[in-house]
């Protein structure tokens, strides 16, 4: 009998992960010693961060789409059949077809979604980017846009911390290249005390906000949106209106976790260095979908998804392992069309981003292309 | 607060992103009218941030207390 792998989730965890362990388990692939089966919702695989760059064409989306099957290492068994539930006592997957998926070990990378039904009026008031489909919309509405005022404002939680201030900084740039600042005034607002969560961006981002003469108010969360007055309603008791309004939605976890009783809001509790499902040796967790608090970025599940890798191809080889989680985190921060910055922090370490260059920023749009090899799991 | 139940403890301890505070706004949404949460970090500028957010929001601060090398700061959801 096979030692059977399910990865639920065909992201940028579950597809690093899978293609890793093809790598590492290679023989005992071939031998049939071992079996690696990955369901996922859709056939397409989608570069997230691309989005970004969609608002302002500067991609196209054909770019940043690639078939699923293309980027798994062939030995790899594909299932395009979302997962109903996952009974951890019996070790199953159970998918909306009514098949059944054992295992021996679990990767759970279901991800997140976006959720703007949560702040009534938003998806009728608002425009978003975090979907292909929002960053069309939110490109066209751009494309109309005569003038005044735009306010950028942070739902929570949300993947990808550094966007909204990488879509503010853009937009500065696009405003500035149509011949525009004279008519628009950007309003940036924020969840917590400052800019950013990462206390040395935002202090880095104070000075670069006045200038640009962005304005900005913080410990603001969105609340409700009237769309018919273009008034966005505070948590905090305040308003503020727009002109255009540009948020970046909460997010939940995938509806799978909570039908399957793993966690509230589909985040499942998991032991921040070891990965495992707390509970459960043989569940691991992976990207978005942990509880843990850091962020939900690509760059969270792709080092985390080496760390189950490793861990899980030398626990079936040699026993247990002793490869650990320690939070890593890795951002490029777009401060424009023509430069970037870059963090990276762990558990242990804060951050210290370095000054904004073309360099990074070409080192940005590079990644945007070699995404597809960390994806396959050779960078 | 030795005698205050708590409902729902998170360990923000190490976040650096998206930290603390972003975390007990994150739970305190999702909790609730009633629930006690606690919040626990290393940075001892949350002892200052997240009483600030709770009380322009309306909710309660329950306590805050020193541990070793780390703070845990309870609030309560009140609205």
């Amino acid at each position: 009998m096979p030692k059977r792998i399910v990865i639920v989730g065909g992201g940028a965890g579950g597809t690093i992960s899978a293609n890793l362990l093809a790598r590492n388990l290679y023989r005992e692939l071939v031998r049939g010693e071992v079996v690696i089966n990955m369901i996922t919702n859709t056939p397409e695989h989608i570069y997230q961060p691309g989005f970004l760059y969609i608002v302002f064409d500067k991609i196209r989306p054909n770019e940043i789409i690639r078939q699923q099957k293309d980027l798994l290492d062939p030995h790899i068994n594909l299932f395009i059949d979302p997962a109903k539930k996952i009974d951890r006592e019996n070790n199953v997957v159970i998918t909306e077809s009514g098949k059944e998926y054992p295992y021996d070990y679990l990767i759970v990378a279901t991800g997140s979604k976006t959720v703007p039904e949560e702040i009534p009026g938003l998806k009728e008031g608002g425009h978003m980017f975090y979907t292909l489909e929002d960053a069309k919309k939110l490109r066209d509405a751009l494309r109309e846009f005569k003038g005044g005022r735009v306010v950028i404002t942070v739902g929570v939680p949300h993947k990808c911390p550094v966007a909204p201030l990488e879509i503010t900084f853009m937009l500065y740039d696009y405003f500035k290249e149509k011949n525009m600042l004279d008519n628009v005034e950007l309003f940036y607002t924020y969840p917590i005390n400052r800019l950013h969560a990462l206390e040395p961006v935002s202090n880095w981002a104070v000075p670069q906000f006045e200038k640009r003469g962005i304005k900005y108010e913080v410990m603001f969360n969105m609340e409700t949106i009237d769309p018919e007055k273009k008034i966005i309603y505070s948590m905090e008791g305040t308003e503020l209106n727009y002109d255009l309004l540009i948020a970046v939605p909460p997010h939940s976890g995938a509806k799978v976790i909570e039908e399957s009783g793993m966690g509230d809001k589909g985040w499942v509790p998991t032991d921040k260095r070891t990965l495992h499902a707390e509970g459960y040796d043989n569940i691991y967790v992976i990207g978005d979908t942990t509880n843990l608090p850091i962020s939900k970025a690509g760059s969270t599940a792709h080092f985390e998804a080496d760390v189950v890798a490793e861990r899980l191809s030398i626990e079936l080889l040699e026993g247990k392992s002793s490869v650990e989680y320690d939070g890593k985190v890795v951002c490029f921060v777009e401060t424009g069309f023509d430069e970037a910055t870059y963090v990276w922090f762990n558990y242990d370490t804060p951050p210290n981003p370095t000054p904004p260059s073309r360099m990074l920023h070409w080192m940005k749009l590079g990644y945007n292309r070699l995404y597809w090899l960390s994806a396959r799991g050779i960078l | 607060m030795e005698n205050v139940k708590i409902d729902k403890t998170i360990d923000a301890r190490g976040s650096a992103c998206p930290g603390p505070m972003m975390e007990a706004i994150r739970a305190i949404k999702a909790a609730p009218v009633g629930t006690v949460i606690e919040v626990l970090s290393a940075d001892k500028g949350s002892t200052n941030d997240i009483p600030a957010w709770v009380k322009k929001v309306g909710h309660e601060l329950v306590g805050i207390e020193e541990r070793d090398g780390y703070w845990s700061i309870v609030v309560k959801k009140v609205k």
